[in-house]
């Protein structure tokens, strides 16, 4: 886990495609780089979404798990 | 992923708005630019008197459609306006008004929603699209 490293975290739970990866976007702008931002969403695209986005934009997804329809994802802003 | 995506609104239900805004913000969250052409009855949307309305649904929504378009909302989902808003602030977003379909509704600029840039014709729209998809909704 790399908890104690998170700078910012962002719970899109309840939330419909596509806010969950919108607000990720907005999220990592005001981040550095290098820098971890952790999201939950519940949203059944995500995990496909979070890897297009990630793939897309550059910003790493480094630990992902779900649990009980709770998606987690830890991205690392490029 | 530099390739705009071009979006005709042609269509005026929440529906058809709601999967525009969809599309919109999704292309805004890669980075891509969009640009919004509106056209009849999605301009008529966009008044800034009528906006926050009831458009109504597709007419394939029957009553079950509708039931479970406002199950969503009152789940949280956010409207399609609010959708646009919050895409134009992350990302790259133009929506522009179709000049005829501004004389066809007899509306001057200042009638639309300020989510709305500004007025342009359709050549001004295609050489602005580039070698980006144009999709008609």
């Amino acid at each position: 886990m790399t908890t104690a490293l998170i700078a910012q975290k962002l719970d899109a739970r309840g939330l419909n495609c596509p806010m969950p990866i919108v607000k990720t976007a907005i999220a990592i702008k005001s981040l550095t780089a290098g820098d971890l931002l952790e999201v939950l969403a519940t949203d059944p695209g995500a995990v496909k979404d979070f890897a297009a986005w990630s793939k897309s934009t550059g910003n790493e997804v480094v630990e992902q798990s779900a649990d009980q329809g709770v998606y987690r994802f830890v991205i690392r802003r490029k | 992923m530099d390739e705009p995506l071009n979006l005709v609104l042609f269509s005026g239900t929440d529906d058809k708005l709601q999967a525009a805004a969809v599309l919109t913000a999704g292309a805004a969250a890669l980075g891509r630019p969009v640009h919004v052409f509106l056209q009849y009855w999605a301009l008529d949307a966009f008044r800034a008197d009528r906006i926050g309305r009831d458009h109504g649904l597709a007419p394939e929504a029957g009553p079950e459609g509708r039931k479970a378009v406002d199950d969503l909302r009152a789940a949280g989902q956010a409207s399609w306006a609010e959708t646009m808003r919050t895409a134009k602030e992350l990302g790259d977003v133009d929506i522009e008004a179709c000049s005829l379909s501004m004389d066809l509704l007899h509306l001057e600029p200042s009638d639309l929603d300020p989510l709305v840039d500004g007025v342009e014709g359709v050549t001004a729209f295609f050489l602005n699209a580039e070698k980006g998809q144009v999709v008609f909704i």
